[in-house]
């Protein structure tokens, strides 16, 4: 028999709120569907009441844990508007940021998987070390999460040579922790054996639906922004796509596992190899009318931006697409034929960041294309469905 | 003397529900660290649950949005008295960067009574534990 249940808004098992429909057939999920909108706050309309460097900050606010990934992803668009070349220096520091952020969000997520698969201990492990990538983070920018560290033109601060010697000192024991995870996770055959085969997503399925990040490379799809449209400094720095083939849970984890040794990698080379001479250029204020098209690789995969201006100080429109968006498709598919045990790794997987998520989209067909409403038809579309209300009803009371 | 040991326990060990009220999820990353081992906010006694109604504490982060207006409500209703809600981070104090947006209120104030703020954005997990201290001693 099959029956439907509601998981969500509000369950522990999610941190924040997103409601799952889902149609059973005992265990076994036959079909489910999400539903969002519980935290969707219209950032994109407050940013165009907004001048371009206000959004520097609204931008960041899209989403707590990738905050940097849409600062900077705006930040390239308003730079290729004003036809801006960034310094040098500044661009380092960047994508030194980036990849801190990546370490932080990655070791963040491998705490959660541990603690959906029920390895309490490797959560708090993992979050004990985030604590010391948080703290390099805080000695750059003074902020532990919103760094702001980005500004038309390259960075608002500077680092020095201490803050650089010990940056390279406190990576050694973040390389120690990593290596320890990765024996520990390898050789605990419980942990393995929760995670291996569950949320299946075959490579065609990965591309059909669009999946991006880790996600899309736990499928064995070698797809990174990094390499394949190189942003910032990325096309000078040595680094590896990290891929896995088993395409299920256990493939995401070694992925991560793998992107957080090559980060370290690559913010050795970008601390060793720190030019000299300014952090920032100046901007100009006004940006002449045009649209641009902005990529940036997101921990949790391609987040992209779409900009556009009208000769003012404040963009005509602003577009986010967050990975976690793009990553929807792919849960549904992998939650199908999978069992209710399992939906709170499935779901930890794609690593979802709801409030980044929460963009309006209208499907209009079955492939997952979406079409994305302006505000004034949203708001054709209620006048035309308050024309039929039913005015018979309209003695109910106001809940509040 | 029933009372007295219910009111002992419940500033000595306080439950919390966790509730995302359209936060950007910074501040619900920074309560959940400080709950790990660095800052350890179960030293207090203070336990995360899952549940409303196991809860004496509603932690709310975020604005209120309006789809979550209802609901959060309804959460409110489930715990059990007293209750007290703490406002965490700036826009649940009052709307931070979020103000002027159609779909956010100006605050979780708006909605339900407030016990405690907790500024900061997003709130530092220090910030966290000496607001929740500061409303333990207040029940005192
Ligand atoms: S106060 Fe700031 S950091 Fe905290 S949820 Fe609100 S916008 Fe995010």
């Amino acid at each position: 028999m099959e029956f439907k249940v509601q998981l969500g808004p509000q369950h522990p098992a999610l941190h924040e709120p997103i409601s799952i429909r889902m149609t059973l057939d005992g265990e076994v999920i036959r079909d489910a569907d999400l539903r969002l909108g519980y935290n969707h706050r219209g950032v994109e309309k407050l940013a165009e009441s907004r001048s371009f460097i206000q959004n520097l900050y609204l931008t960041e606010r899209i989403c707590g844990i990738c905050s940097f990934s849409h600062q900077t992803c705006y930040t390239q668009g308003v730079e290729k508007l004003m036809e801006l070349v960034p310094a040098r220096r500044g661009l380092y520091i960047r994508t030194l940021v980036c990849e801190l952020e990546r370490v932080h969000s990655h070791l963040l997520w491998l705490g959660v998987a541990g603690q959906e698969a029920g390895f309490e201990s490797f959560f708090m492990y993992t979050w004990r070390d985030r604590e010391v990538v948080m703290d390099i983070l805080d000695w750059i920018s003074g902020n532990r999460v919103h760094y702001s560290m980005n500004t038309f033109g390259g960075v608002r601060r500077d680092i020095d040579e201490m803050q650089r010697k010990k940056i390279l000192d406190t990576l050694d024991l973040l390389k120690q922790r990593t290596d320890y995870y990765l024996n520990l996770a390898a050789s605990e055959p419980t942990f393995v054996g929760r995670l291996a085969g569950v949320g299946k997503l075959s490579r065609q399925q990965a591309i059909d639906l669009c999946a991006v990040g880790p996600t899309l490379r736990a499928s064995g799809v070698p797809m990174d922004v990094r390499k394949d449209d190189p942003y910032a400094v990325y096309d000078e720095i040595p680094f590896e796509v990290s891929t896995a083939d088993s395409c299920d849970v256990l493939g995401r984890a070694v992925v991560r596992v793998k992107e957080l040794i090559q980060s370290y990698r690559i913010i050795e080379f970008l601390l060793k190899n720190l030019p000299e001479g300014p952090f920032k250029v100046k901007a100009p204020r006004k940006v002449k009318p045009n649209e641009v098209y902005s990529r940036y690789e997101a921990p949790r995969g391609e987040n992209v931006h779409y900009i556009k201006s009208n000769g003012s100080d404040k963009p005509e429109r602003l577009k986010v697409r967050a990975p976690t968006l793009a990553n929807y498709p792919a849960t549904i598919a992998m939650l199908k034929n999978g069992f209710i045990a399992d939906i709170p790794l499935i779901f930890a997987a794609i690593d979802p960041c709801i409030c980044c998520a929460e963009r309006l989209v209208q499907l209009d067909d079955g492939r997952g294309r979406g079409r994305v409403l302006r505000f004034s038809e949203l708001r054709a579309m209620a006048n035309e469905r308050a024309k039929k209300i039913d005015y018979t009803k309209r003695e109910i009371a106001w809940p509040f | 003397m029933i009372e007295r040991l219910v009111h002992w326990s419940r500033v000595k060990s306080p439950w919390v529900l966790h509730l995302n009220t359209g936060a950007c999820n910074a501040c619900d990353i920074e309560i959940l660290a400080a709950l790990m081992p660095r800052f350890d906010l179960e030293r207090f006694g203070i336990l995360l649950k899952g549940t409303p109604r196991h809860a004496d504490v509603i932690i709310c982060t975020g604005p209120i949005t309006r789809q979550n207006r209802d609901r959060v409500v309804r959460i409110y209703e489930q715990v059990p008295d007293p209750k007290f809600v703490v406002a965490v981070g700036a826009c649940a104090m009052s709307g931070c960067v979020y103000r002027g947006s159609y779909n956010a209120n100006l605050g979780v104030d708006q909605v339900l009574p407030v016990n405690a703020y907790i500024p900061g954005c997003p709130i530092r997990p220090d910030a966290l534990i000496d607001g929740v201290v500061k409303l333990l001693n207040s029940l005192k």
